[in-house]
Order: structure tokens, then sequence, then C-alpha cells
């Protein structure tokens, strides 16, 4: 039950295939991102909130889940995780654009407020914290089915202090779930740094005191988060229960669109981060590595920022709801899902 | 046919339901071995086993949270809230999340749950075993929320509301469970859940009710029919949606109304009925649309005289009925 800090050297036995698709996966968010707030400043889309920071350890979840046969209960910033599994950049540009077609919500929800009925991905609220719980009810059917379905839920370190965290790892604990637990802790909680907010170093402490194990993990080193993912799937899917993650991450971005986090975060701080990016750092490492050779990384995003042209021409292209749709699905229509 | 206590017919339809329907299955507080602080879990643990009964934690937010999650994976669950009075904790679990899943998701996902807890006073259950705080709930689209209020009826919800794919708030009155008995039949049935029942025929004096409240009801309205008064009760029975139909064609035809409840009046199920009648009924009234309830404090205290001052009794009700009949 001891706490571990992680750290990998060299590779995780992952080969050059893996690392480039991580590499991929992670820049192919961070450009989603980076077009959903160009639409914010431009006026086109009102809302967003960015995953900008976080990528690694969402992609190193995504990449050892088994999509639409895993379950997700995701937090509003896992746009990385949720493209990984499956969705793409045009689902989250309609979500942006309040379009009638986007999947997570038709148009009802805010941005990143993620759900996906075909990849096992709950649909999402704002309350945070809520979304722990649902996971462990969702991994305890699979545990009365006798399926191996693992239940990945997240949340930010600033969720930690709800009260449904408590109850949630409680109870994943004593019902042994298949459930992991990732914080993703980019120290603010909006505007409140961590030590405002809790009296010890690390989320991951709390792991002892609900009887399962919890992990640290440098959440901006692609490479120790996937050994990490890899470890606490491979421990649900075997049925020895629940991990609680603590990815340490940078927030790269103000907490939203509304947000301007120079007003409450020191410049030089903010500079440095961006050093410490994880797609720089993960970049060199692949070069370092042999595994991405000069002009390959190039190459990747022109063909990503193509894939988000078309993306944003169809999603612009795309009607909006009908006003008067919006008294549809208070209570099951016909064609619903049921049950 | 066998008569049977409210509270039998409720385990009843929950017992043969979870023989049909394998994902079917209770949590809550003390819902096993205990059989729950009322019983009506009884006997449920030692037929299906632990993992159908499952005695939960003593935390409202993740009884509820936990039905959510497993409705949504593919389990038709009933969480039972031990007392209504301890709900709040779970408010965001029940109106954030359980209330909205379906709109929110335009119509991807739903919450397939029932939730049991009982309310009411009289039982001497002070300040926190004794509230009717149902009006709450039934402001929010997204719930169904039904108070069944006789054995018959009991049993044929609790059935309607397993097989409704959206969330059903099932509120029991706790003195019914062994104060009102009345037959119920052998097997599988239901009883919609968005229809009000006319539980006494009548034309002078509309009055409309819920839960132990339609039974007080009742009691007044048979000493009123002794001075040749006659008085329609209706039994709600669901408060979300409410039957706008049976309550326009009732209060239409008596001309008269009084609407009954135990919670206390403000922003409550009397005063939707009494808005609807406003709408609806202006031109047939004969008197001004009279309410009797609760009054204005926080909870029903404990001691009896304090306690007597909170009911809503047959000789309160019988007295706003002879107002109205003088009126």
């Amino acid at each position: 039950m001891a706490m571990t800090k992680t750290e990998t050297k060299g590779r995780a036995g992952l080969d050059a295939e893996t690392l480039r698709l991580m590499y991929r996966h992670m820049l192919r968010s961070r450009l989603t991102d980076e077009r959903l707030w160009v639409l914010n400043r431009q006026g086109r889309a009102p809302f967003w909130i960015s995953a900008e920071g976080h990528e690694a350890v969402q992609v190193a979840f995504g990449m050892n889940l088994r999509p639409a046969h895993d379950w997700v209960a995701p937090y509003y910033r896992d746009l990385a995780l949720t493209l990984v599994l499956g969705m793409t950049p045009k689902d989250h540009i309609l979500s942006g654009l309040q379009r009638a077609d986007d999947p997570n919500s038709g148009g009802r929800q805010m941005p990143a407020h993620y759900g996906c009925r075909r990849l096992n991905i709950i649909s999402t609220g704002s309350s945070v914290g809520t979304q722990l719980i649902h996971a462990t009810g969702i991994a305890l059917a699979s545990q009365m089915r006798g399926e191996d379905a693992v239940t990945f839920t997240s949340i930010g370190e600033g969720g930690t202090s709800e009260g449904d965290f408590h109850e949630a790892l409680n109870f994943a604990a004593t019902k042994k779930l298949a459930v992991i637990f990732l914080v993703e802790n980019n120290g603010f909680a909006i505007s409140v740094p961590w030590q405002k907010q809790m009296a010890t170093q690390d989320v991951a402490d709390r792991a002892k005191g609900y009887g399962m194990p919890g992990v640290v993990v440098d959440g901006s080193d692609a490479i120790a988060c996937y050994a990490v993912a890899r470890e606490a799937v491979k421990r649900a899917r075997r049925g020895d229960g629940p991990t609680l993650v603590e990815a340490k991450v940078l927030r790269l971005t103000s907490h939203s669109s509304d947000d301007d986090q120079r007003r409450y975060r020191n410049r030089d701080e903010l500079e440095a981060d961006k050093e410490r990016d994880s797609l720089l750092r993960f970049k060199a490492t692949l070069e370092e590595l042999g595994v991405l050779h000069p002009g390959d990384a190039e190459e990747m995003r022109a063909e990503l920022v193509l894939e988000l042209d078309r993306a944003t021409d169809e999603a612009e292209a795309a009607p909006m709801p009908s006003p008067d749709s919006a008294m549809l699905h208070v209570y099951a229509e016909e064609g619903d899902w049921r049950g | 046919m066998a008569e049977k206590t409210y509270i039998e017919a409720i385990r009843e339809g929950i017992r043969e339901e979870m023989q049909r329907d394998g994902r079917v299955m209770i949590l809550g507080e003390d819902v096993g071995a205990k059989g729950g602080v009322f019983g009506v879990t009884e006997g449920l643990q030692q037929e299906f086993g632990e993992d159908r009964v499952l005695d939960s934690p003593l935390a409202e937010s993740l009884i509820v949270g936990v039905a959510i999650g497993a409705a949504m994976n593919g389990l038709r669950p009933i969480a039972e809230i031990q007392f209504q009075d301890f709900i709040m904790p779970a408010m965001d679990q029940i109106v954030s999340e359980a209330a909205k899943m379906r709109y929110r998701s335009n119509g991807d996902w739903g919450v397939p749950m029932v939730l049991r807890s009982p309310f009411g006073g009289g039982v001497h259950g002070a300040l926190y075993h004794s509230q009717s705080i149902e009006a709450i709930f039934a402001h929010i689209p997204g719930l169904r929320v039904v108070v069944p209020s006789t054995p018959y009826d009991a049993k044929g919800m609790i059935v309607a509301a397993l097989r409704d794919p959206d969330p059903v708030l099932y509120f029991e009155h706790k003195r019914c469970y062994r104060a009102i008995k009345g037959d119920v039949p052998e097997g599988d049935y239901t009883v919609p859940l968005d229809r009000a029942r006319v539980a006494r025929e009548g034309s002078d004096i509309a009055v409309f009710s819920y839960g132990m409240m339609v039974h007080t009801s009742l009691e007044a309205a048979e000493r009123l029919a002794a001075d040749g008064f006659s008085c329609e009760v209706t039994d709600l029975r669901s408060l979300r949606p409410i039957d706008r139909a049976a309550i326009v064609a009732s209060a239409r035809k008596c001309g008269k109304v009084l609407v009954v409840q135990e919670a206390n009046l403000a922003v409550s199920v009397a005063a939707e009925v009494a808005a609807i009648i406003a709408e609806e009924c202006f031109d047939y009234l004969d008197a001004p649309v009279m309410r009797i309830g609760g009054p204005e404090i926080p909870a029903m205290p404990y001691s009896p005289p304090l306690e007597d001052f909170y009911l809503v009794t047959p000789n309160k009700v019988e007295a706003k009925l002879r107002e109205l009949a003088a009126y």
C-alpha cells in the first residue's frame, strides 16, 4: 500500500511505433486545443477550457484503456484522452461552435463537457467530483456481471477537496472495484494554489487511508506516465482493485477562456512552465532515442493541421439546433437509450 | 387477492421484480441483514444475496451516485435513503446528475434508477425524522416524483418505477407502512406513474391530496357525508409530472377546492395545484381555493403538544371543509 514515486529511465520497453503514436496523440490534442482557442478569440466559440499541459498523462491512460470496452468518467480537461479513445477534433469543434451534431450534448452543454455513448464515455456535467462516484457505480455493475472492464475517472486536485472524492475512494477500495482514479494536479483550483487547498504535498498520500495504492508521477514525462497507466490498468483488470494516481501536470493556459491567470500567477513561473512543456520534452526525448527524425514532427503537424482545417470547415457548415428541440430528452423519447 | 399492509406491498413488488429481472438491485444503509430501519427490505438479502441487496457505507451522495453509475452500466438500482430528512448530501447527485443526464447528453444516456425514501411525521420522529420535502424534487424537470397511498398502488408503482427509463423518486409516508391495509393482487401488474386517482367520488368539494393525507382527507370527507356534503377526494399519486387534467376535471365538477398536505404550504405541491386551478378553472369556482398544511416552521418538533400542533388531522381537515361548505 506504500506510495511510490515513479521515475522511468529509458523507454519503459515501448517500441518506436508506440512512442511515435503517443507523440502524435499529444500533438493532435494540442493543435485541437489551439484551434479552439483561436475560434474563441475570433468570437466564434464563446468558451473554451484547455488541456494544454495535461496531454501526456491523458494519452498514457487513453492508450492503455480498451475503447468501448472499458468505461470513462472524465472531467473537463480530458480533451487528449477523448481523442485517443476515438472522439475526433471535429466532435469538439462542433461542441465549441454549439452545433446540433455535437456528439457530446447536441450543443446543450459548454464545450469540454465530454460524453460519447459508443465509446462508454459517460456524459459529464459541471458539478466537480460527482463523476468519481459514478465511476464506482459503473465498476460495481461490471463486477457484478463478472466482466473485466476497467473504469477510469479523473479530476483536478481542486476537486479532491469535494466530499464525493472521499466517498468514491472509500467505496472503491471497500468493494475492491476495478477503478482508476487519476488526479491531474496542475497546482491550481482556478486561482487558488495547492498550498491553500491541502496540508499535504501529495494527494496520493491519501490512498493509504483508503486502503489502495497511491502513485505520484511526473505528468509531463510521457514515458513515465505510460508505465504508471499500464500498471494501474493491469492491476484493475486482474481484479486487484483501485489505484489512485496523481500526475503533477502544468496548466499552460488560464483556467478557461474567461480567466486571465496573469492576475494571480507569477510571470516568471509562467515562462518557466513553457520550457517544461511535455510536448517539447517528449519531442527532445524521442529525437534522442532516434524515434523521431528531423522533419518528422513538422510533417505530423502539417498533416494534423489539414485535418483540423477540414474539421473546422465542416463544423462551421453544420446546422445549429432548432429552438423547439430544447424541449426534447427531458424524459426518454422514442429512440433514446432506455437502459 | 390478499389483504396486505402498505409495507408488505412495497416489498412484494420489489421481490417479484427482482425475481423477474436480474438487473434489479438495492443499495442503502442497513438494507441487508437488518432489512432496513422500517423493514421494507426484510428477507431480501437472504433471498438475493449481498451483491443485489448491498449494505452501503453511511454516505448519501455515494448511494445515489453509485445507483446512477450502475444504471448507466445496465443495472436497475433502487437507492434507499433511510429518511427523506437525510437526502440533502445527495442533492447534487439527484438534481445535477440524475435529473439532467438524459437532457445534457441529448438522449444518449439516461438514469433508469429508483430512489426510495420514507417521509412524513406523526411518529415522534422530531425535526430530522419527520420532514415532508417532496416539493423540492417536484420542482425539478427530469425527475419523476411519486407518492403512493394504498398497498395496491404501492406495489404497482414500484414495479412501474423499476421499468421506467428515467429516475423515479418514490416516497413512502412512514405512517402508511403498517396502518394502511388493502387488497393487493398476486403477480405482475403496474400502475401508471403520471395519473391521479379518484379515491372517493363526490360533487360539492374537490379535495386534492397525496400520501397519508389521502386517508386523513377520506376520514374528514366521511364525516361531512353524514351531514349531506359530498366531497370528491383525489389522490394525486404523482407530483411530477402532476396530472393536470384530473385536477381540472374535479375542480370544475365541484366548484370548491381544498388541497391537503402535510408539508408547509409556501412554494409547495398545494401551491402548484392552486395555481393550475387558478389558470384553468376560474369561471367554475364558487369559493376561493383553500389549502391546509403544516405551519411555516423549519420542521416538526418532538414534544407531543408541539408535534400535534404541526400535524394535519382529520379534525383540522373537517373544520376547513365545513368552512368551504358554508361559503
